[in-house]
């Protein structure tokens, strides 16, 4: 895709910075402060606690907060608030040794499997997603006779079984930069394996592994609370989770004591989540564009009236087009004029990021998200359909406006039959009955040259070439006799063989139906082969527009004169033997 | 296709051969007081002794496991050593129990989250933000908790639904619902939390393909892009997620059985690894593990009917 959005800002690379924002961010501040409070309540427990944890009082047993009993007693007698301050301690313990197991062997494992591949890889897949498909807490029962009541062993297992999860994501990391050009270039200059390691691939995984490490911190917590809960864990130890199983066993005396251990559990859980989800907000924050709702309003009028000529189909007139950026509208087309008559072939050409595709995009209402029509007008047969209500637009396209996309195997849905695509439009747009609708899509499948149109009809999209998905494209796209195609790089994506045949294709398919077509491209060489006219773009605005034969013969912008430069000096074997309207129609 | 299943299949056997060994090595290698603390502290070497020898624990561990196989593979899981029952006709009673609240809560936690996953990644507004804190509420709120809230309230307090028990569904429907309702609240929750959040991404990622973009060029209506075309390519991903979670649940209703009293496979483990009593557990593993093969199972045949490329 060409499209052109404005770029995103780089995301911070300090660590210093990215602690500084996730505490700008007020949820990320409120966590940061209760974490750090939980954690020094359980180191300073003893200094905290009014009472060790153990001690008791036969006459405060269930008793009322009150009285040196802060939160009032449990079922034993024992200080609520005090066996509080020591749970935190011991459940942050065993959630740290669940936490280093998992993170341990699941970052290493995912470093080397996404290093090296092969059968380490395949071998480690296997064994994660055998333990994945295991219920943890099940195995932790059944392991509890042979571990011992120490709730510290058990998260150690706990923690093996939460290792495909680190796994997964460091493979998937590492899976995903190992290629990239500066890991290469590492290795090309000689860097071993473990440094490259050490140097550039930790550096990528480490502020996701960070998120992932907060997250599994609280469902270590739920866990190893839950297992105490049932009884599993040593009674000698004050923790949240056999607090709880004693506030359970006197629910019906005092209801209100299972509130504390909860509170303390989610509140702990909920802080470790927030701080994860500021971690990655503000690591995000550099993909993602301003809101739209944050703008200024803008109402595109329409720019003089509609044109008289009865030939004009399209008329676009001193286009604007805009994405939200920092900095209110950054716009990508700035002011764009082109004129297009019934049956003519006008070529849209520039570098990537001229706005050739935001030009035509607007044209067929269909801008990225974000993206506005910030002024100017879109005359399409004698009407303003710039910033037309979408569901006006929708009649608009597929029947008049028709749209041949440039990478075909991704604009194919892999889901359904070729068939079911070519008369899913047809039954839509002209409301015809699925039995004429196939017999049209057989017709337009040996129109646009395949061999066996009934095979086609029948295949998934995976099941052909990228030239006879394209074919299959073109043919959807000129299914309900469109008045405008709007082709984008139609032939970019393929071998170069197969352009040359689609390219004829196109072209015989225009003289025969008689339809404009905008043909967004970058190459001269189509250029010359089909277009009428060219109009050329540079940084969203046209500078050029001549018949075809007038700007190969003598082009006036220099920066079109440095596209052809660029285009001649190539080695490509094409003749630029431009054509006049009247030979290519003939 | 049939390869494929079949491959699935095979690989599914090895991992059931393998936990079922692995696990039966731990806990019948770990059980050396088993016999004491059936019989209490006041037992002599002979009991124990004879006990042990009535048990069968006295044998060599390869040859305790190479009689606990043959046995499994005719549906023997051996009798429990507390219970005085076969395994086998314990934990068929009980499954039906689990496994109608568990797939109850998998139903509604598929359906609140494609319905709020869907709401948020087309339209964002209030279906997001409402993820995004039922996402750290239902992660923060461990299942049982919530449990136990629902009780004081719901039956405590306004007395309107039991606090305990389960009541079969056909000796009352409605029992069986009313029985329900607070157990599969409790567990729903997180799931819905983490699956919503994985059903708007996939959905998300599903709208943004190209050929969205050219289905809606071609004057494709915007139901039929949603529904008909982005739906169907989110699915897998949605779908395994709900098969992480049917596995989750099937742990969390261990906890969950123990706080409502529901007499099914969970409270019989959570009974069983207090009390040692081990042929219930390799029984449970076992089960367990057949039951998410099955579910994986199934999730890869849908999978593989919704996205035609993985039938090759």
């Amino acid at each position: 895709m060409s499209a052109a959005t404005p770029a995103p800002a780089p995301a911070t690379s300090g660590r210093e910075s990215l602690v500084l924002s996730v505490l700008t961010n007020p949820l990320g501040l409120i966590a940061a402060i209760l974490l750090v409070l939980v954690i020094t309540t359980a180191v300073f427990a003893p200094l905290i606690a009014p009472f060790a944890p153990g001690d008791l009082q036969i006459f405060k047993i269930n008793a009322p907060p009150g009285d040196g009993y802060l939160l009032g007693g449990d079922g034993s007698g024992r200080d609520i608030f005090s066996r509080l301050v020591f749970g935190a301690r011991n459940t942050l313990i065993g959630a740290l040794i669940a936490l280093s197991v998992a993170a341990a062997i699941g970052v290493t494992a995912g470093l080397f499997a996404g290093y090296f591949g092969g059968r380490r890889e395949i071998v480690m897949s296997w064994i994660a997603d055998g333990l994945m498909a295991l219920p943890a807490l099940i195995v932790l029962l059944a392991f509890y006779q042979s571990l011992g009541s120490s709730i510290q062993v058990s998260m150690v297992i706990f923690g093996i079984m939460l290792s495909p999860g680190f796994y997964r994501l460091t493979r998937n990391l590492v899976n995903g930069v190992k290629h990239e050009l500066y890991v290469d270039a590492a290795r090309v200059s000689g860097l071993s394996d473990m440094r490259i390691i050490a140097r550039h691939i930790l550096l990528v995984i480490r502020a996701p592994v960070i998120i992932q490490t907060s997250i599994v911190a609280g469902i270590s917590i739920v866990i190893q609370a839950g297992l105490e809960f049932l009884g599993l864990g040593d009674p000698s130890v004050p923790t949240w989770g056999g607090m709880l199983q004693d506030a359970f066993a006197n629910m019906f005396v005092v209801p209100t004591a299972i509130l504390w251990p909860g509170l303390a559990i989610s509140i702990t859980v909920a802080s470790f989540v927030l701080l994860a989800n500021a971690i990655r907000d503000r690591l995000q924050q550099g993909n993602r564009t301003a809101s739209v709702s944050k703008m200024p309003k803008v109402e595109a009028k329409p720019v003089g009236a509609a044109p008289t000529e009865s030939d004009l189909l399209l008329d676009i007139r001193d286009l604007v087009v805009g994405y939200p950026g920092k900095a209110g509208w950054a716009e990508v087309v700035k002011g764009v004029s082109l004129q297009l008559r019934r049956g003519e072939v006008l070529g849209l050409v520039g570098e990537s990021g001229s706005g050739k595709t935001q030009t035509a995009f607007s044209v067929l209402g269909l801008l990225s998200t974000g993206g506005r029509i910030l002024s100017g007008s879109i005359w399409f047969d004698g009407r303003d359909i710039a910033n037309l209500p979408e569901d006006e637009m929708q009649k608009l396209r597929g029947k008049r406006i028709a749209y041949v996309p440039q990478e075909p195997m991704s604009n194919l849905d892999p889901a359904f039959r070729i068939g079911f695509q070519l008369t899913e439009p047809m039954m839509t747009v002209l409301g015809i009955s699925r039995s004429e609708a196939k017999a049209r899509a057989l017709e337009l499948l040996a129109k646009v040259g395949m061999p066996d149109p009934m095979r086609t009809f029948k295949a998934y999209p995976h099941q052909v070439s990228g030239g006879m998905a394209q074919r299959v494209l073109i043919a959807r796209a000129i299914s309900c006799n469109p008045d405008l195609l709007i082709a984008d790089e139609p032939t970019t994506a393929l071998d170069v063989t197969v352009q040359a045949e689609v390219l004829e294709l196109l072209r015989d398919l225009q003289a025969e139906m008689g339809m404009s077509v905008i043909l967004v491209t970058h190459n001269f060489g189509v250029v010359a082969d089909i277009c009428h006219r060219v109009s050329v773009m540079k940084d969203g605005q046209v500078v050029e527009t001549a018949d075809v034969r007038t700007l190969f013969a003598n082009p006036q912008h220099d920066y079109t004169k440095m596209l052809l430069g660029a285009v001649l000096d190539d080695v490509t074997p094409r003749t630029y033997a431009p054509r006049t309207l009247k030979e290519i129609s003939a | 296709m049939l390869n494929y299943v079949a491959k699935r299949l095979a690989s599914s056997l090895v991992l059931l051969a393998l936990v079922t060994t692995l696990t039966f090595v731990m806990v019948f290698g770990g059980a050396d007081n088993v016999a004491q603390n059936i019989l209490g502290e006041n037992a002599t070497s002979e009991q124990i002794a004879a006990l042990e020898q009535k048990l069968g624990i006295d044998r060599p561990l390869y040859e305790q496991y190479l009689s606990w196989v043959s046995g499994a593979l005719h549906g023997d899981l051996g009798q429990s050593w507390t219970l005085g029952e076969s395994v086998a006709r314990i934990l068929s009673g009980r499954l039906p129990v689990t496994l109608s609240m568990v797939i109850l809560a998998t139903a509604i936690i598929g359906v609140v989250s494609a319905l709020l996953g869907i709401m948020a990644a087309v339209r964002g507004g209030w279906a997001d933000r409402a993820i995004q804190v039922i996402s750290v509420v239902g992660f923060s709120l461990p299942n049982f908790w919530l449990g136990l809230i629902l009780v004081v309230v719901f039956a405590l307090n306004l007395r309107w639904l039991p606090a305990t028990g389960y009541t079969d569904f056909t000796t009352s429907p409605t029992g069986w619902l009313a029985s329900l309702t607070l157990p599969v609240a409790a567990l729903v929750l997180s799931g819905i939390a983490s699956a919503s959040q994985q059903v708007r991404g996939a959905m998300i990622d599903a709208l943004r393909q190209d050929y969205v973009r050219t289905l809606r060029a071609g004057g494709i209506k915007p139901s039929s892009v949603l529904f008909r075309h982005a739906l169907r390519n989110a699915m897998p991903a949605a779908l395994t997620v709900l098969s992480l979670q049917f596995i989750g649940l099937l742990g969390g209703a261990a906890i969950i059985e123990r706080v409502f009293a529901i007499p099914g496979l969970g409270s019989i483990t959570v009974q069983a690894a207090l009390s040692g009593d081990i042929p219930i557990l390799m029984g449970v593993v076992v089960t367990m593990i057949i039951l998410v093969v099955i579910v994986n199972i199934a999730i890869d045949l849908t999978n593989a009917w919704v996205n035609p490329k993985v039938r090759l």
